[in-house]
């Protein structure tokens, strides 16, 4: 019996330690962790948010870029709809059955008692003719909201577009965004998303089991009002924003305009363009799709060309040559050197277009003189201080990216492109340390492995306009009443050449578009000097491209801008008369009456690409490798109107040369 | 006379007890208020509420109680086996005209007051076996009085499984603590241990592991042991049963048990989760309690509780109730009432000099505690979903009366210790 009377101690010491394990697991679950504490709060709470108008974008001169528009979501709560004419909604609405019930299921999936987008973005007119008849369609209700509207219909690769968040922006929001918000997913939009979407206001409710309201939660101690965005003012002037847009139709190309003395953007075209109000509203998703489509819009719309295209700067960085041998002191505005048509990189003839004979720095930017600026590069190599040439490469190197060549110039824009300017390192690389100037003599005349985009050439037109100085260039001047924006686009940033170098490069760009002998001359305009430098730009995939970078006027200048015409040929040929008008329109807010017709005839020109035939799947024959080398050099036509009597169509015959060991180098104007 | 009279009543009555009890009643009653408390409704005593029901029922459990306390203690030694068999008899009956609710039918109902035969029949099987003990002084030892024990344990354990009230039925397996403590080999008790162990193995470990481990487990036994014969033949035995028992649940799990059942059990192992469906009610207890945290939210201010997160809150799981707005320290001293409740009765139970008495006591132990750490065990995810109510806490009449009676027999039998039953 006593062994018997022992089981009690068993007994009772199982309920103990039964009773341990009830206690250590709800110490575990109630003290040790508060996931449940959590899970509690986000039970009952319930965020109900009122949605901010998104912030106006004004141009320089205080014209309205973008308004909001009242848009009508057809809102239901699935299980207060009773019974009711569904037909005659889907007439008001105009959607048929399939999608009426389609609707309705993607409704009650996401939650039998909440809200859900029923339709989205009625129009004014829907809205009007179903608020009359709303009563009969319990459950149903709508919901305003605003969405974008750009009246000028121009200017889609600035403004970009706004767009529904997706999951990684959710996660990247840190909890401000939930699924059905709107983000700016491309330019300005995006950039300066933070300040134009203001904040949404929040009111935290409880809610029970059955998702009623249960009233709010700390007597609304933590709600908050729906702040609007910012006002944002750009710094484009929209006269010649159009402008520029309808030069460019029909073509492939950038303008891009800058007032040298802020940075501050005035035309950032890239064609072809579009109308930014396609991105908005029901059909989005449809004309996105369009828009990306190879064969509606072969020229890929959505490349944003002034901060994305890769150009060689040709003939355009030939001021740069002369700026740095000035510094430098491997020259002085009167040396000059022999051109007998051609410069000789050792064994290898790079041609010119013309046979100037003795010719100097004034001339030589004039005429665009490949001869003059090659022996300007060869004495920037060949300087006695440096140790070899590689060395002096580097030097250069780092020279030229002062002026923002090879590297991002941090405008206020998503997804801007560095272009190419290469260290020592790169060539020592490929072809070890047996290379010196000739390797890469190509880099005197702007062509060979050096990519800018035309944002980039540009701003080094606004160095030159300014003598020595950029501020990087930007799009947005104000944000909101404060007139806030970065300090870095405030800042001069000094390129290391001494201003008083810069006015004979001047004189030479004054020439090239003023003087009988210059390049450009039938781009003058009257009583202003403008200053420039054409280029016809090699361009390995086609015909070549047409460049025109300039400024204006010579004093004082207002307006530095940068041309290129894909595929269009010489630099006078287009571009330089699209920047003249440009620059007229701004300066002087009407271009002269003689010089009309001659816009008309370019907004008529249509200068595309040839679209790209489709590829043959024949097996290519391993031998006949010239001749396929020469099929792909086939250049595209050029389709050219017939121009007005006064306006004369310079198109010599063109020359090619080229220098084997390196890269191929067409002449450039 | 009266007062003396009193006096033999309840001169040897347990007060403590009776304390416990009525702590334990109060806490049930004070949490039913906050499991129903609706704010947005006036909130104006009223009876017909179920915390005005519970008010009535613990009123009445108690002159039960009390009246019990003036029975003859050896009543309930003496008619045993007519209230054993009243209550099998009840047992069949609700199998006949009982009512089904939420698949069980478990309930016959009278008028407004619905019985639960299945809460009588524990009390009803309890008095049978202190019956038998007493009378047969059985040792455990042999089959024929197993075979007797299990015979009356197994009557109402298979009446309720025609129900199916699988909670109720598992509550009639804690009649092996009695029986153990007079004698049955512990062995028993391991071997329903080990077969809750193998069961859940079953699921967690993959058969071709678990299979050649139980075998090697098994081998080392028999090779240990392989001198003594007789140890060796049962461990082999074992081994054998062992295995055989894992092809048997294999084989009749999917059979023998309801798919909620079985969704239940997965769930509680961590195989399913399922938070809309049949995981919802664990999920949002676990909740409730776990956002007590230390202290709790405080009376009437559990959002789970108020905002009616938690179902079936103020019966099977207003634990989580106390959890959430009283806390750890809340659920800590319910945790120990019912400890001290369960340490007293077993400590009373022995100091009985007869043997009805005591394992009648360790029959009532042994229901509280199987009630007691079933019913928490699901409400914190521990123990699958089984709906039986928490004593003298859940809300309900038939429970509430059922435990009154059943802990106060063994009151009043303790207060007769000193005399002969």
């Amino acid at each position: 019996m006593d062994n018997l009377f022992n089981r009690k101690y068993i007994i009772q010491g199982l309920f103990i330690v039964v009773g341990l394990i009830l206690l250590g697991t709800l110490f575990y679950i109630q003290v040790a962790s508060d996931k449940y504490f959590l899970s509690a709060e986000s039970n009952v709470l319930r965020k109900l948010y009122t949605f901010p108008a998104r912030g106006v974008i004004l141009d320089r001169n205080d014209k309205v870029l973008v308004q909001n528009e009242p848009v009508y979501d057809l809102m239901v709560i699935p299980n207060q709809v009773k019974e009711f004419d569904t037909l005659s909604l889907i007439n008001i609405i105009g959607i048929d059955m399939k999608r009426f019930k389609k609707s309705f299921n993607k409704a009650t999936v996401q939650s039998r008692y909440q809200p859900s987008i029923f339709e989205k973005q009625l129009s004014v007119q829907v809205y009007a003719s179903l608020s009359e008849q709303l009563s009969r369609f319990p459950g149903f209700f709508v919901q305003s909201r605003t969405v974008r509207y750009y009246p000028d219909s121009a200017a889609g690769h600035f403004f970009g577009y706004v767009k529904e968040v997706s999951k990684k922006d959710i996660e990247q929001s840190d909890g401000y965004y939930r699924p059905g918000d709107y983000i700016g997913k491309a330019g300005v939009e995006k950039q300066y998303n933070d300040v134009l979407r203001g904040e949404k206001g929040i009111i935290n409710m409880l809610y029970d089991a059955h998702n009623v309201p249960k009233g709010s939660y700390a007597e609304g101690k933590f709600d908050t009002l729906a702040r609007s965005g910012e006002k944002v003012v750009s710094s484009l002037d929209f006269r010649i924003q159009k402008l520029g847009e309808q030069l460019m139709k029909n073509k492939v190309g950038s303008i891009v305009a800058i007032e040298p003395a802020t940075g501050e953007i005035l035309a950032f075209v890239s064609s072809p363009g579009y109308d930014p109000n396609l991105m908005v509203g029901r059909q989005q998703g449809n004309n996105y799709m369009d828009l990306i489509n190879q064969e509606k819009n072969p020229n890929r719309v959505f490349t944003v060309r002034p901060i994305q295209g890769y150009y060689s700067p040709g003939s355009s960085f030939k001021p740069l040559d002369a700026l740095l041998g000035l510094q430098e002191g491997v020259i002085d505005p009167n040396t000059t050197f022999n051109c007998p048509g051609y410069y000789m990189a050792g064994n290898h003839k790079v041609k010119c277009e013309h046979v100037d004979g003795n010719i100097a720095l004034r001339k030589g930017l004039a005429r665009s003189c490949n001869t003059y600026a090659l022996y300007v590069f060869q004495r920037l190599m060949q300087q006695k201080k440096f140790k070899n040439q590689r060395v002096a490469y580097d030097e250069w190197q780092q020279r030229v990216s002062k002026f923002g060549l090879g590297q991002k110039l941090g405008v206020d824009l998503p997804a801007e492109r560095p272009g190419n300017l290469y260290t020592s390192d790169h060539y020592n690389k490929k072809y070890g340390n047996r290379w010196g100037y000739t390797t890469v003599i190509s880099l005197g005349i702007g062509q060979g492995e050096m990519d800018a985009t035309p944002l980039q050439m540009a701003n080094i037109m606004a160095i030159i306009a300014n003598r020595g100085y950029y501020v990087k260039p930007h799009l947005i001047k104000a944000i909101g009443e404060n007139k806030v924006i970065k300090k870095e686009y405030a800042r001069k940033n000094y390129v290391g050449v001494d201003a008083r170098h810069f006015e004979p490069v001047i004189d030479g760009m004054q020439d090239a578009v003023n003087a009988p002998w210059g390049t450009a001359r039938q781009s003058a305009i009257d009583n202003i000097l403008m200053c420039g430098k054409t280029g016809t730009v090699q361009n390995p995939r086609g015909k070549n491209h047409s460049v025109f970078i300039g400024f204006a006027p010579r004093d004082n200048p207002k307006i530095a801008i940068a041309v290129i015409v894909e595929n269009a040929g010489y630099g006078s040929t287009y571009a330089a008369p699209i920047a003249s008008y440009i620059a007229e329109k701004y300066l002087k807010d009407s271009i002269a009456v003689n010089k009309r017709a001659g816009v008309e005839w370019m907004k008529k020109q249509v200068i595309l690409p040839e679209p790209k035939k489709p590829k043959l799947k024949v097996k290519p024959i391993l031998t006949d490798s010239l001749k396929k080398d020469s099929a792909q050099k086939t250049l595209s036509p050029v389709k050219i109107l017939p121009a007005p009597a006064h306006v004369p169509i310079t198109a010599p015959a063109t020359v090619k040369t080229g220098i084997s060991t390196v890269k191929p180098i067409t002449p450039t104007k | 006379m009266t007062t003396q009279q009193g006096n033999r009543f309840f001169f040897n009555v347990d007060w403590i007890t009776i304390l416990l009890y009525v702590a334990l009643c109060s806490i049930g009653f004070v949490n039913i208020y906050a499991s129903i408390f609706n704010e947005s409704v006036a909130n104006e005593f009223s009876f017909a509420a179920k915390y005005g029901k519970q008010l009535i029922y613990i009123i009445t459990a108690l002159i039960l109680g009390f009246s019990i306390l003036l029975l003859d203690a050896k009543f309930f030694s003496v008619f045993s086996p007519i209230v054993y068999g009243l209550t099998m008899l009840l047992l069949v009956a609700v199998l006949v005209v009982g009512r089904k609710v939420a698949g069980n039918q478990a309930w016959i109902p009278l008028g407004s007051f619905r019985l639960q035969p299945s809460e009588l029949a524990k009390f009803g099987t309890a008095l049978l076996i202190a019956r038998y003990v007493s009378t047969f002084n059985p040792k455990f030892r042999d089959v024929k009085s197993i075979f007797f024990a299990a015979v009356i344990v197994g009557i109402p354990l298979f009446l309720i499984l025609l129900q199916p009230d699988m909670g109720s039925a598992l509550v009639f397996l804690s009649f092996m603590f009695p029986l153990y403590r007079e004698g049955l080999s512990g062995y028993f008790l391991l071997i329903f241990l080990g077969m809750i162990v193998l069961f859940i193995a079953d699921f967690l470990v993959p058969a071709q592991i678990l299979i050649p481990l139980i075998l090697a487990i098994g081998g080392l036994f028999i090779y240990q042991n392989r001198r003594k014969h007789k140890v060796m033949i049962s461990c082999i035995i074992v081994t054998v049963i062992a295995v055989a028992y894992l092809f048997l649940v294999k084989a009749t799990y999917e059979r023998l048990l309801e798919p909620h059942q079985r969704t239940r059990i997965e769930i509680m192992l961590g195989l399913k989760t399922d938070p809309k469906g049949a995981g919802y009610n664990v999920i949002q207890s676990k909740i409730a309690i776990g956002s007590g945290q230390l202290t709790g939210r405080g009376f009437l201010e559990g959002t789970q509780t108020k905002y009616g997160y938690v179902p079936e809150q103020s019966t099977d799981f207003i634990f989580s109730t106390i959890g959430e707005e009283w806390g750890f320290v809340g659920c800590f001293t319910v945790i120990t009432l019912y400890l001290f409740l369960l340490l007293r009765i077993i400590n009373l139970a022995e100091r009985q000099r007869s043997t009805f008495s005591r394992v009648y006591g360790y029959c009532v132990a042994s229901i509280l505690f199987f009630h007691v750490f079933i019913n928490i065990g699901m409400t914190i995810g521990i123990i699958p979903v089984i709906g039986i109510p928490l004593p003298f806490i859940s809300y309900g009449g038939s429970s509430l009366w059922s435990f009154t009676v059943l802990l106060f027999i063994f009151l009043k039998l303790d207060s007769n210790r000193m005399g002969f039953i």
